[in-house]
């Protein structure tokens, strides 16, 4: 179609858009858009760039705090004040459908985005995570898909420079066709030197710099924003290729020109490229400009207005420089050898005006296709899906308890979802920048220390999706729980969150009320965790055809900070003869734990027990544990249960445990269940006095379950293993089922 | 003593080897841009890690074209002091500096961990402060870490002491279960036959630091140190 060609309602439908959406664009532009303009439109209210079917219920998120400087939606990532004049800005996005089609790229490309939010805003990024799920490990299509996402984020983000140091990696039937890939980056700034995502200043020229633009991820934001069928595959070329390299180059570059003090406001082009970049930056800055397409830098000929407007090139960004200043700016990027071509300026009026040759090609007005602005809102009915009431039936004394407890310990133990994911994190450098802690003191949370200071990050990606597909509201709070407890083991202060929001089609009311009851589970526990939501990323449309949609996935980013970095405590067991205590409750419960839906393979229970004011509570203890230096590691209870938390705390030093079990519990439960709230201790004997007395000013319930040992692992005087054979197994469950190289 | 680490773009571990000579060992240091013919009369050059150039081609083999790596080749061969680390180490076997060449790993995964080294020779700059027998605990990071060299220069190296640093574990075997990718003879580190260019690839600069609770890399540094004030 030619791009000045006047459209119908089938094209509309053919690049998305609803009727009713059509409708309204023709009343916006008071005429019917050409095919440019429709374009524009598609992407823009594309639920990755408008958030239309979500932001109802994202407003409803606690975003206040003491703390935040650039609070969600403000700008291209949240920012909070660290203390001491130092910010942190963080952000978690997905990648999941690129990553679905062409792994590799798919997900080196996520890793390049979620990069170019942070340092877009004049941080330098530090520290990476990221949360993968995937389908059955042993079916040949995960087995690629694992092999190409985990290289595509090792490449890049190895190529770049910055340390991947933590994340998760999940493994359930229902991600078999959509793995699910969540990046996360936090960057490091000076209060006062963040530069906005705005445009002002009329006459102000508009630079794009970085690398040439093709025809790569073309209606990318509009392909997020559909199901994965068979016909995913002739969507290829809406995968973008990336060039860690350029990123890197990109990044110095970047931060340099902020330094010159001539740049008014910058934006990377992400989803939606050139047009989401100009049109949010616009409407930030209540301007508009005009643009020639034909200046833009193109990797090849013959490229139509909307390829080049809607274009996914990666490592590209838009500059906003202050009138008579360009040659500063200019020199900056000549000694990174990137490109840095003036292709408009900034207007009055409010409009996007795209010309070729100076003819023009597209003019609308930019407040209208963004958030916030004039693109679409809508509230989706939602209804409680059947299953949810199914899974409270749910009754412990119909699962029989295992005669030898030691056959399900092992299995877990060789479970992917519980063994040790080196295969996968050794392929990504965590200790460049020197600044990773956790590498020799592993932690709950991985920790980076901020240069020039006392201070150290604590990070952490949770979400057990288990829990949160069999009680989405309960769920989802426990995700925030879990990671306000890894921030705390670690020796952090909670701060605040960002989100990655994977679900279904958000049309299906069932998927819809997965959606809001986890946003109403995350905002109770934001609340009294008191971490606000600072953004994040919502994908829908994360099901096949075949399988339905995959467990609702809210991936918790959570920020904390170490102000003095000595405060940091580990999780391994350091000496034979230390006490181990449990602080926190036994339950009898196994609800939706690992052990009942791999071992006992029921998969229809309710989500573990979860009190959030007993879960702050405990949180506040163990943090006064640690600043009083009373106990010598602290690991939380998660998956796989109290038996795997033992383990993982005497295996860094190849010692054991000798604990005695609870009478008041099920065995099976005692060692496997996965109730929430609970952290594991250790105690160096002649301090067990100190500790009682410090646990007593609190309410908190805690309990002596033995000693550290020299490297059996026994409980009630029964050898389950060695620390040695089970570290072996634990080592290489992935090795063996995706082999070495 | 001044140093001198050179940046590449591309280049990602510059700013790690900055801090620990400037902030950990108090030296003088500066930074040199690959752009540029200037060495600004430093002592010693390192050539620090990351992806020069992207390494999308070999390893190195488009940073040792670059202005300053025509300087630091002159300073080397007038016997000027020159150590690689990863990246550096594989722009240095590109350039012809030291012997060997540095391939996929074996496993053909990038790789980073903290594994073990066993000092191979005292008599080097960057060796003569540590110990025989203590096996270093020192992280590596790359992809292309495999170290070749044919029998004779092999045979060279050896007979000229000139294998600084090989994989062990932890007691200090040297052994096959111990080698991270396949290199020849569990090689990690090697000079050149007049003992004034070093090449390694594990990163002892990501090893000095106490607040990361390993220093076993400092030992390196300050073998430079030592040896140079003396």
């Amino acid at each position: 179609m030619e791009y000045n060609q006047l459209t119908t309602l089938e094209t509309a439908n053919d690049l998305g858009l609803r009727p009713e959406e059509f409708e309204r664009i023709k009343e916006i532009l008071g005429r019917t858009p050409n095919f440019t303009e429709l374009s524009i439109f598609s992407v823009m209210w594309s639920e990755h760039c408008s958030y239309k079917n979500s932001i109802t219920w994202l407003k409803t998120l606690p975003k206040d705090g003491p703390r935040m400087l650039a609070k969600a939606g403000e700008e291209n990532a949240g920012m909070v004040d660290l203390g001491d004049g130092i910010a942190c800005v963080f952000k978690i996005e997905s990648h999941n459908h690129p990553s679905a089609l062409e792994p590799y790229q798919g997900a080196a490309t996520g890793v390049g985005g979620i990069n170019r939010d942070i340092f877009t805003m004049g941080a330098r990024p530090v520290a990476q995570l990221n949360s993968l799920r995937f389908g059955d490990i042993n079916q040949e299509r995960t087995k690629w898909l694992i092999k190409g996402i985990v290289k595509g984020i090792g490449d890049y983000g190895n190529a770049f420079g910055i340390p991947t140091v933590g994340g998760e990696v999940f493994f359930d039937d229902c991600y078999n066709v959509n793995p699910l890939v969540n990046a996360m980056s936090a960057g490091i700034l000076e209060v006062g030197d963040m530069i906005s995502a705005t445009s002002f200043g009329v006459g102000n020229p508009v630079f794009i710099v970085g690398s040439a633009t093709g025809k790569d991820g073309i209606h990318g934001a509009a392909f997020a924003s559909k199901n994965i069928t068979e016909d995913s595959v002739n969507d290829l070329p809406s995968v973008q290729v990336g060039d860690p390299f350029q990123e890197k180059l990109l990044l110095e570059a970047s931060l340099e020109v902020i330094k010159t003090g001539a740049v008014i406001g910058m934006q990377d082009m992400g989803a939606a490229g050139i047009i989401c970049s100009n049109a949010e930056m616009s409407a930030k800055g209540e301007h508009g400009m005009r643009i020639d397409l034909d200046k833009v830098p193109m990797r090849q000929p013959n490229m139509e207005p909307f390829e080049i407007l809607l274009s996914e090139s990666q490592e590209r960004m838009l500059i906003v420089v202050e009138k008579g200043r360009e040659a500063e700016v200019q020199v900056v990027f000549d000694k990174w050898d990137l490109n840095c071509i003036q292709i408009g300026e900034v207007t009055a009026n409010g409009r996007l005006e795209y010309y070729v040759h100076d003819e023009l090609v597209a003019d609308v007005p930019a407040d209208d296709l963004v958030l916030g602005g004039g693109a679409p809102v809508y509230e989706r009915e939602y209804k409680e899906p059947a299953y949810f009431a199914e899974n409270k039936k749910f009754n412990i004394e119909d699962i029989t308890e295992p005669e030898d407890l030691k056959v399900a310990a092992m299995h877990l133990i060789s479970h992917p979802n519980i063994a040790s994911k080196r295969w996968v994190t050794e392929q990504y450098d965590s200790m460049v920048g020197a600044a990773t802690i956790t590498t020799n003191f592993p932690s709950d949370a991985a920790l980076t220390s901020i240069k020039g200071t006392n201070k150290a990050l604590a990070l952490t990606i949770d979400c057990n999706s288990r829990y949160v597909y069999a009680d989405p509201q309960k769920g989802c709070a426990i995700a925030v729980a879990e990671a306000a407890r890894n921030i705390t083991c670690a020796g952090g202060e909670p701060v605040a969150i960002t989100n990655c929001l994977n679900f279904g089609n958000p049309y299906v009311p069932e998927v819809y009320w997965q959606f809001v009851s986890a946003i109403k589970g995350m905002s109770e526990a934001c609340v009294k965790f008191e971490t606000p939501v600072t953004g994040g990323n919502v994908s829908f449309y994360n099901q096949s055809t075949d399988d339905g949609p995959v467990f609702p996935t809210p991936a918790i980013g959570m920020l904390g900070v170490l102000d003095n970095v000595e405060n940091r405590m580990s999780l391994d067991f350091k000496k034979a003869g230390d006490l181990i205590f449990l602080i926190g409750e036994n339950k009898n419960d196994i609800s939706s734990s690992e052990y009942l839906a791999s071992f006992h393979k029921v998969s229809a229970s309710p989500a573990p027990y979860f009190d959030l004011d007993e879960e702050y509570d405990m949180h506040q203890v163990v943090k006064q544990l640690i600043l009083s230096k009373v106990i010598e590691s602290a690991h939380d209870v998660a998956d796989g249960g109290l038996y795997i938390t033992l383990l993982e705390s005497a295996m860094p030093r190849g010692l054991g445990f000798d604990i005695e079990s609870d009478d008041e519990v099920r065995k099976d439960a005692f060692l496997f269940g996965e109730a929430q709230g609970r952290v594991l201790v250790s105690v160096k004997a002649d301090k067990e006095e100190e500790f009682v007395e410090l646990m007593a000013t609190s309410e908190v319930e805690f309990s002596l379950l033995g000693t550290v040992s020299e490297g059996d692992l026994l409980v009630d005087g029964e050898l389950f293993a060695t620390v040695q054979e089970s570290k072996e197994v634990f080592d290489n469950v992935l090795h063996h089922i995706l082999g070495q190289a | 003593m001044k140093f001198g680490v050179v940046v590449f773009p591309g280049s990602n571990c510059d700013q790690d080897s900055v801090d620990v000579l400037g902030n950990i060992l108090g030296q003088e240091v500066v930074k040199l841009w690959h752009k540029d013919h200037d060495l600004q009369q430093c002592d010693f050059i390192i050539l620090p890690g990351g992806f020069s150039f992207g390494d999308y081609l070999r390893s190195g083999a488009i940073a040792r074209f670059s202005p300053i790596m025509q300087e630091v080749i002159q300073f080397a061969n007038k016997g000027g002091y020159v150590m690689g680390i990863c990246n550096g180490f594989q722009i240095l076997a590109e350039a012809g500096l030291v012997p060997g060449a540095l391939l996929h790993n074996d496993h053909r995964k990038f790789n980073c961990k903290n594994i073990f080294l066993k000092p191979q020779t005292l008599d080097s700059l960057v060796t003569n402060q540590l110990g025989l027998n203590k096996a270093l605990k020192i992280p590596v990071a790359h992809g292309e870490g495999n170290y070749f060299a044919d029998a004779d220069t092999l045979k060279m190296l050896n007979d000229q002491d000139q294998i600084l640093f090989k994989y062990c574990d932890e007691a200090g075997n040297i052994s096959l279960e111990s080698n991270p990718n396949g290199s020849i003879q569990n090689i990690a580190g090697v000079c050149n036959k007049q003992r004034n260019v070093f090449g390694l690839m594990p990163h002892p600069e990501r090893a000095a630091d106490s607040l990361l609770g390993n220093q076993d890399g400092l030992g390196i540094f300050e073998s430079i140190l030592k040896t140079v004030d003396a």
